[in-house]
């Protein structure tokens, strides 16, 4: 696999099972990261079993003022601009739409697809001025299919998708390239939460394809957009 | 030649890689001196951070020579 060696990377979510899985696979290739999460503790942790290289960045991105200010404390902490930026963060607030209250619709709007956007913003500001960098959504299957019982999520992942094809689009001819991942369903602690009517309704064929893509290694698959970085 | 006025052509000859003789007051930035609609929004958000000045959609939207910026920001400075 190629090499991240002096390249720095934020993840948000990174005490998650997804993020903390990318991180990893980050980390091994060399780059200097930024764990950013809710819960300090869990991102202290993952931090120590990586070592060296890894600073930790605890937010809240359901506020605005603090999905504004990631970006730059980031590189605060790194003391160098960032390279790449993963939007892995997520949360989920399932249920039927006839039963959706207004703050499970908005706070999954908020934290799943206006902050990726509040954070796509902060960070290639910089990466266009330097004419590089990597930006990688983590969206879901959802977003494409959609899924009973998560109208807010997979709107929000949907979003998403047609966010990230829009900034590609945008930023593309300064080096800088912007791509979205939409993973099948990963066994993880959010998706543990989610009652088992979403997750059951998950249909086979998406299912072998998650199946596929762990053997294959889940871990590329996320930080393959970052191949060419050195050009 | 003012102060403000030199400090934009340095701007310009900076982001967009072109010839400084090329900048001239009439130049557009686009026309004449090769620039995309992204390099004019960067120019702007180079401009407001030379400058301290804040520059709105709409009236970043007029400028499109070099001399519309050295007004705009001439006009801003001086109120």
């Amino acid at each position: 696999m190629f090499s991240l060696e002096g390249k720095t990377a934020l993840v948000t979510g990174a005490s998650g099972g997804l993020g903390a899985a990318i991180a990893r696979a980050l980390h091994a290739q060399g780059a200097e990261l930024v764990l950013s999460g809710t819960r300090e503790a869990a991102l202290v942790e993952v931090a120590a079993t990586l070592g060296e290289r890894v600073h930790v960045c605890a937010a809240n991105l359901s506020s605005a003022e603090e999905a504004d200010a990631l970006v730059g404390k980031a590189e605060a902490l790194l003391g160098k601009p960032l390279d790449i930026l993963v939007n892995n963060a997520g949360l989920t607030r399932d249920g039927l739409i006839i039963r959706m209250k207004d703050e499970d619709w908005s706070q999954v709007m908020t934290v799943d697809l206006e902050s990726p956007f509040r954070l796509c913003r902060a960070a290639l500001k910089g990466m266009l001025r330097r004419r590089s960098g990597r930006v990688i959504n983590i969206a879901s299957i959802v977003g494409v299919t959609g899924n009973g019982g998560q109208a807010n999520y997979s709107a929000a992942k949907a979003g998403m998708i047609g966010m990230t094809k829009s900034l590609a689009q945008e930023v593309g001819s300064r080096g800088v390239t912007v791509n979205v991942i939409a993973p099948g369903f990963v066994e993880t602690a959010m998706t543990l939460s989610c009652p088992t009517r979403s997750a059951k309704s998950f249909s086979a064929p998406f299912r072998s394809v998650v199946w596929a893509s762990r053997k294959t290694s889940l871990q590329r698959l996320f930080i393959l957009p970052l191949k060419r970085l050195d050009g | 030649m003012s102060e403000i006025a030199d400090k934009v052509k340095k701007i310009v000859v900076e982001h967009l890689g072109v010839e400084e003789s090329k900048v001239t007051p009439d130049a557009s930035f686009i026309d004449d001196l090769g620039a995309d609609s992204l390099d004019t929004v960067e120019l702007v958000m180079a401009f407001e951070e030379a400058f301290s000045v804040e520059i709105p959609e709409d009236a970043a939207e007029k400028i499109a020579t070099v001399k519309d910026a050295i007004d705009y920001i001439e006009k801003q400075k001086a109120a």
